[in-house]
């Protein structure tokens, strides 16, 4: 059993900006782990002629030339945005969170 | 606001040892963005070089520019590093509005290049090698602007604006291993390794290199330890220190503040410092803390990376000569002492002194000209000699029109001034103005006559012998010829009425 505790969940959740009960803490927990699990057996089907990988088809170097394309205007940029000044995006402001 | 105790420098060197370390960000000049075909243009209207890929739309997928990739890989062999056979971008997660996405595409574990070094060389010609870590690619944030407050600062600032962009700009990050052994010369080395950095970039063409523009920037890492002791302290980093004046104020005041915490017995904190040119001060920025957990992880959305070897070589085929290599090359190529060396790289015209010997010029007449007037013409009008537009053929012309005696120096200076007026070729200018060296010798005798008549004395001093006295009859002439003369002339035609012969 993959060792995640109620501790692991909270540090995550705050990283991830999601509020989570006591409750949800408790239970995200138990289920974490049980996944964790459930994909760590992944590694009994490979053999050791099988490299670990990030992607799982084999391609590379997917690449764009360097021609300019499209671009939205301001208006465009911002049309989506919940508050702006001066065609720039308007935000709360946010201190370096200490 | 700051409160901050330091030591002197000396008493800080008496007492530890530095051990720095640099994470150097070049700003890419490629046509278009890392990922997106939006253009990467400095100073537009802020949100028009966006589209959906730089504002982190849902759904969009990022595509590698391939210019991008190919710069990147310069600069890992420039750096003399290693060029990964295969490596691949990662997730670095953090909420903050510069970065649309929630995360910055970066590279965490698989770096395009890394183990290379950078022989740096310091004002007295000592060398002192830096070894490089890694060079990895990344992309840009956008541009916060804080509003309200006193200060325009983050701090009381009511709320920001998000000008994106710039997000999505490619860099490269490039950090060294930890520096040791640089001793009090740590400021300097700090100053001098990024301007080789900056230096090299440029040289390469991969990016504009404007540090004023944030096209290269500086974060600096110090900690201290007492001499003899192997473990390293604990380090502050010190973020964007926008010049090279600023790399060397910034380490050198990170090593008093550091001192004087040592000294009073406290840990050192292991912290982001804020560099205020104003004050050349730092101040506490975040406690390194969770904020600092990534959570990196292999961006799904974008494959592997893999240079063949042919297309290093490829890329490597195509690197200029590095700068250091250049420099002794030119120096030997002209015959410069050290001395005469180091003042044209201070004051800015190797290159322009380059071009002009490859127009023609002797390597002694091109620097007379650029360092002997042009320089200080530059420095009066408060810009670059190279800004002044000072053509190379003009400086051959007028060494030329010299050199055949049609003008002399102070005439051609003249004509230089008229030249950088708009007022035309010097040819032209030497016509509209009159300027000629008087080569008739009857106005020339005439003249000579007069001045040895008014300093009988100087004259008999020249006849028994005493050459080295002509100088007061040649300015007589001079002056009574309104400068127009031809002082070689002058004298030679002295010495013959004189009867004298040298």
């Amino acid at each position: 059993m993959a060792a995640i505790n109620r501790d692991d969940v909270a540090h995550l959740a705050r990283l991830a900006h999601i509020e989570m009960s006591a409750q949800e803490l408790d239970r995200m927990a138990g289920e974490l782990a049980v996944i964790v699990d459930s994909v760590k057996s992944v590694s009994e089907a490979a053999g050791d002629d099988v490299p670990a990988t990030s992607h799982p088809i084999p391609l590379s170097n997917v690449f764009r030339e360097d021609v300019v394309g499209h671009t939205f205007t301001a208006e465009q940029a911002l049309s989506g945005a919940p508050d702006s000044l001066e065609f720039r995006f308007k935000v709360p402001a946010i201190l370096d969170e200490a | 606001m700051n409160t901050d105790a330091i030591l002197s420098f000396e008493e800080a060197m008496e007492k530890y040892d530095p051990v720095l370390g640099f994470e150097v960000h070049v700003e890419l000049n490629t046509k278009t963005k890392m990922f997106s075909s939006a253009p990467n243009v400095f100073g537009d209207e802020p949100n028009t070089n966006v589209n959906e890929v730089d504002l982190g739309m849902p759904g969009v997928l990022p595509v590698v520019n391939k210019a991008a990739i190919e710069s990147s890989i310069k600069i890992g062999l420039a750096l003399n590093c290693k060029i990964a056979e295969s490596c691949r971008f990662a997730r670095k997660n953090y909420f903050y509005p510069d970065t649309p996405k929630n995360f910055q595409t970066s590279q965490y574990d698989e770096p395009i290049a890394y183990d290379g070094y950078l022989d740096i060389e310091l004002s007295d010609g000592t060398v002192f090698r830096v070894e490089i870590e890694r060079a990895h690619m990344e992309e840009d944030a956008g541009k916060l602007t804080h509003m309200g407050g006193a200060t325009g600062r983050i701090q009381g600032a009511d709320f920001s604006l998000v000008d994106y962009n710039r997000a999505g700009v490619p860099l490269v990050e490039i950090v060294t291993k930890p520096i040791e052994g640089a001793g009090s010369r740590a400021p300097e080395l700090a100053k001098a390794y990024v301007a080789a950095v900056r230096e090299i970039v440029k040289n390469l063409g991969v990016s504009d290199a404007k540090m004023e523009r944030g096209n290269v920037r500086c974060d600096a890492n110090v900690s201290l330890r007492p001499h003899g002791r192997e473990r390293f302290g604990i380090r502050s980093e010190t973020k964007n220190v926008n010049s090279l004046r600023a790399v060397e104020h910034a380490v050198r005041y990170e090593i008093q503040r550091h001192a004087a915490v040592l000294d009073s017995g406290e840990p050192v904190i292991q912290e982001t410092r804020h560099w205020h040119e104003d004050t050349r001060t730092t101040t506490s920025g975040r406690a390194k803390s969770d904020a600092d957990d990534y959570r990196y992880f292999p961006e799904p959305d974008l494959v592997p990376v893999v240079p063949s070897r042919e297309w290093v070589e490829e890329l490597r085929a195509t690197l200029p000569e590095p700068p250091a290599a250049r420099r002794k090359r030119l120096q030997a190529d002209w015959g410069y002492s050290d001395l005469e060396f180091r003042d044209v790289v201070n004051a800015g015209v190797m290159d322009e002194i380059e071009e002009t010997i490859a127009a023609g010029a002797s390597a002694s007449v091109a620097r007379k000209w650029w360092m002997g007037e042009i320089v200080g013409r530059a420095k009066n009008a408060d810009v670059d000699p190279g800004q002044l537009g000072v053509q190379p053929a003009t400086i051959v012309e007028l060494a030329r029109m010299v050199e055949e005696g049609k003008i002399n120096n102070k005439m051609a200076s003249e004509v230089l001034d008229g030249v950088l007026a708009g007022e035309g070729t010097p040819a032209d200018i030497v016509e509209k103005r009159g300027l000629a060296v008087v080569s008739d010798d009857g106005p020339l005798l005439e003249a000579i006559d007069a001045a040895l008549a008014a300093q009988p004395d100087v004259a008999d001093k020249i006849r028994g012998g005493k050459v080295q006295a002509i100088g007061a009859i040649v300015g007589g002439v001079m002056k009574a010829t309104r400068g127009q003369a031809d002082a070689a002339r002058v004298r030679e035609l002295i010495l013959e009425k004189l009867g004298v012969t040298v």
